[in-house]
């Protein structure tokens, strides 16, 4: 068991949304800490970014949202875990999204939801935390 | 010639001893500050926003080399470095412009009667993302997306629900859309007709720029090269058609706003404009038919100075490109007009009452230096689409600025500034070393398709990003002076999903109550167009909206000929 393989994770952008700034900023922050990153590409329907998480063997997903329709998205991306068999995934985000939205989404599964301004050493703490303690259960 | 100051021409007086004498005891005393330097709480820095390297201070020998008459000029006069208009805001304020529109058609009509009664001077339509990518609201990919950052359009029947009860041979309407820019252009020309005002009479502004597309903001539907081709036909329409239409306005803002630097959003941004120069020369078309209505658009951002400069050294750059090597000869093809919008990427989610400061700084900016047209952010479009209440704040922030701060009384008050003039110069130099390396590249859509732009953005926005990780710099209320309060009490706009529905319902009564061999016929014929370059796409696309063809249906029509764009996913 490959248990000291970097932690492996997807940027992913879902939807229309062309803002890939924050999205490419993340996936360099999180190779930049040592993590094996894989960025999706724009367009990306949900199902296309679990099934790439599931090939890819990803401990995480990240995805990022600045089109408003983070409510439709990431309720989408939770219930193709479900359906997948992946509900082990961490599944977090970022984007312009409001705090009662942030508190629905958590609610819902989102594990974390940064907004504009997080800083990334936060960021890379999180993922390395939650993708650590996955990868010490799933192995 | 470096060395030698012309003191009938240049800008650098020469210096008398006593003078010399002041700035070798100036100097002394900087570099014998050594012993504070360091202390924190400063806040100074010796670099630009865009890294910038900075002086402490700017005299006389940063400018020698300038020319008064060949780099600076009067307003109005070649190279504009000071101001396209003789009188600039003495005469004529900047135009309010504030970009708008969320929800349905109804819903932005409304605010566009508020904005207008606000003292408003022009409209400026903010699609949502389902019509800049070409879909109609009821299809899948638009699932989310309907009415959520800009206003749902689907067929021309939308299109007169949004400027009901508007005159548009009075208004000026600035349409913010690239992909489909053509299509939302013949809807609008069948809806001004519809409502008894001829095409010839309609004054305003496209997008239209697609290169900025692939480079920065991602709204793209076909491959660059008949984008491009698709582009050209609406400069030949409108200049055959419609004299007060601006065809493109070639866009800095989402360049910057993707992470470029000032100076990668002047050299990008004028490049593209360049490149649609060539491509309509190549095309037939006389530079002078067509360059007098291409305008530009800017992003502001909070570096006050830095803004201030690339402003002035784009109407430069411009001036001396376009006369010397484009050989325009009408002086109007010299001149770069521009509209300006506050960073929206300077905006925080902490402590958002901070943005109405910083869209204040960045406005000044943008008036400081020459701007025709502004939007100014309001402090909530971080987190949603501005609130009335928050829109109007933004929009007052324009009129203390028009009417209270007096900067509007002399024309580029900081015009023979050392600072400004240096730094507007280094500007203008490093844009050529970009424009010298598109060029190797072989230009514009090719430096696109081997990633050049693309490439060269994301490793500035990731410096940048990683400045603020180091406290390098400093945003007040994200990474110093922060709070644990975030949002406040701000009120939100929020876009039900009933909104969503009833797009999707309208569509589909539209293509349910229409004469489909109508469609189908104008939609034929729109192919075949699109298949011969030497047919132009705009009759076609009017014959196609009349006949109340959806916006998805003629993308697909389009796309049917001239393929998706894909683009290679690289961080």
């Amino acid at each position: 068991m490959p248990v000291d393989r970097p932690l492996r994770v997807i940027v992913a952008k879902a939807g229309l949304d062309g803002h890939d700034r924050g999205a490419k900023v993340i996936a360099r922050a999180l190779r930049d800490a040592g993590m094996e990153v894989i960025y999706t590409g724009l367009f990306q329907s949900p199902e296309q970014i679990v099934q790439t998480a599931i090939q890819e063997d990803a401990d995480g997903i990240g995805l990022s949202i600045l089109s408003g329709a983070h409510m439709t998205l990431f309720p989408e991306v939770l219930k193709q875990l479900q359906a997948q068999g992946a509900g082990d995934i961490v599944f977090f985000g970022g984007g312009t999204i409001p705090a009662d939205d942030t508190a629905e989404l958590k609610r819902l599964g989102v594990r974390e939801v940064f907004t504009p301004g997080a800083p990334l050493s936060l960021i890379i703490e999180f993922v390395e935390r939650e993708c650590g303690k996955r990868r010490e259960l799933v192995g | 010639m470096a060395k030698m100051i012309d003191r009938a021409s240049g800008l650098g007086a020469q210096p008398s001893p006593e003078f010399e004498e002041q700035k070798t005891r100036w100097e002394a005393s900087w570099h014998s500050r050594t012993a504070r330097r360091g202390e924190p709480g400063s806040g100074a820095t010796d670099r630009t926003i865009s890294d910038l390297p900075l002086k402490p201070m700017y005299g006389p020998e940063d400018v020698a080399h300038l020319d008064l008459a060949r780099d600076l000029a009067y307003p109005a006069e070649f190279p504009y470095t000071r101001g396209i208009h003789a009188g600039m805001y003495r005469d004529r304020l900047w135009t309010m412009r504030q970009f708008a529109g969320f929800g349905n058609a109804k819903q932005t009509n409304e605010r566009y009667h508020f904005l207008l009664s606000q003292g408003q001077m022009g409209l400026s339509v903010a699609f949502d993302m389902p019509t800049l990518m070409g879909y109609d609201s009821d299809a899948p990919q638009s699932r989310g997306e309907v009415g959520r950052c800009g206003v749902a359009i689907d067929s021309m029947r939308d299109m007169e629900i949004l400027f009901d009860g508007i005159d548009l041979g009075e208004i000026t309407t600035s349409m913010t859309i690239n992909g489909p820019a053509a299509i939302a252009l013949a809807q609008y020309i069948a809806t001004a007709e519809g409502k008894g005002t001829p095409r010839r009479m309609l004054g305003g502004t496209l997008q239209a720029d697609i290169l900025k597309e692939y480079i920065a903001q991602k709204e793209w539907i076909f491959p660059p090269r008949p984008h491009v081709r698709v582009i050209v036909d609406m400069m030949k329409f409108c200049t055959a058609e419609m004299p007060r239409w601006n065809t493109i306005s070639i866009s800095g803002y989402h360049i910057r706003e993707a992470g470029s630097t000032a100076v990668q959003e002047l050299a990008f941004t004028l490049a593209d404009g360049f490149a649609y120069v060539e491509a309509a020369v190549k095309a037939g078309m006389d530079v002078d038919s067509f360059a007098p209505r291409l305008s530009f658009f800017f992003n502001s951002h909070i570096d006050f100075f830095e803004e201030i400069c690339k402003f002035r050294a784009a109407r430069r750059i411009y001036a001396r490109r376009m006369r010397d090597k484009y050989g325009a000869k009408d002086p109007r093809s010299w001149t770069l007009r521009f509209h300006t919008q506050t960073a929206g990427c300077s905006a925080t989610a902490q402590q958002p009452e901070n943005n109405i400061v910083r869209v204040a700084y960045e406005a000044m900016a943008a008036v400081l230096g020459g701007t025709q047209s502004l939007h100014t952010n309001s402090m909530d479009e971080v987190l949603a689409l501005p609130t009335e209440k928050n829109v109007e704040i933004a929009l007052r922030t324009q009129q203390v600025l028009a009417y209270e701060t007096n900067v509007t009384n002399v024309i580029d008050p900081l015009g023979g500034s050392y600072f400004v003039e240096a730094l507007t110069d280094e500007m203008e130099k490093q844009a050529e070393e970009y424009f010298r390396q598109i060029d190797e590249y072989g230009g514009v859509v090719e430096a696109i398709e081997a990633g050049f732009f693309q490439h060269e953005i994301a490793d500035a926005s990731y410096r940048y990003q990683r400045s603020l990780e180091t406290k390098e710099r400093i945003i007040v209320g994200v990474n110093a002076f922060e709070k644990e309060e975030t949002q406040g009490d701000l009120q939100l706009l929020k876009i039900t999903e009933e909104i969503e529905r009833g797009q999707a319902r309208a569509v589909q009564d539209v293509r349910a109550n229409r004469d489909a061999a109508k469609v189908e016929a104008a939609l034929a014929s729109l192919k075949r167009a699109c298949a011969d370059e030497r047919q132009n796409v705009m009759p076609p696309l009017i014959e196609a909206v009349n006949a109340l063809a959806t916006e998805g249906e003629i993308v697909e029509a389009m796309v049917s000929v001239f393929g998706r764009y894909t683009e290679r996913a690289a961080f």
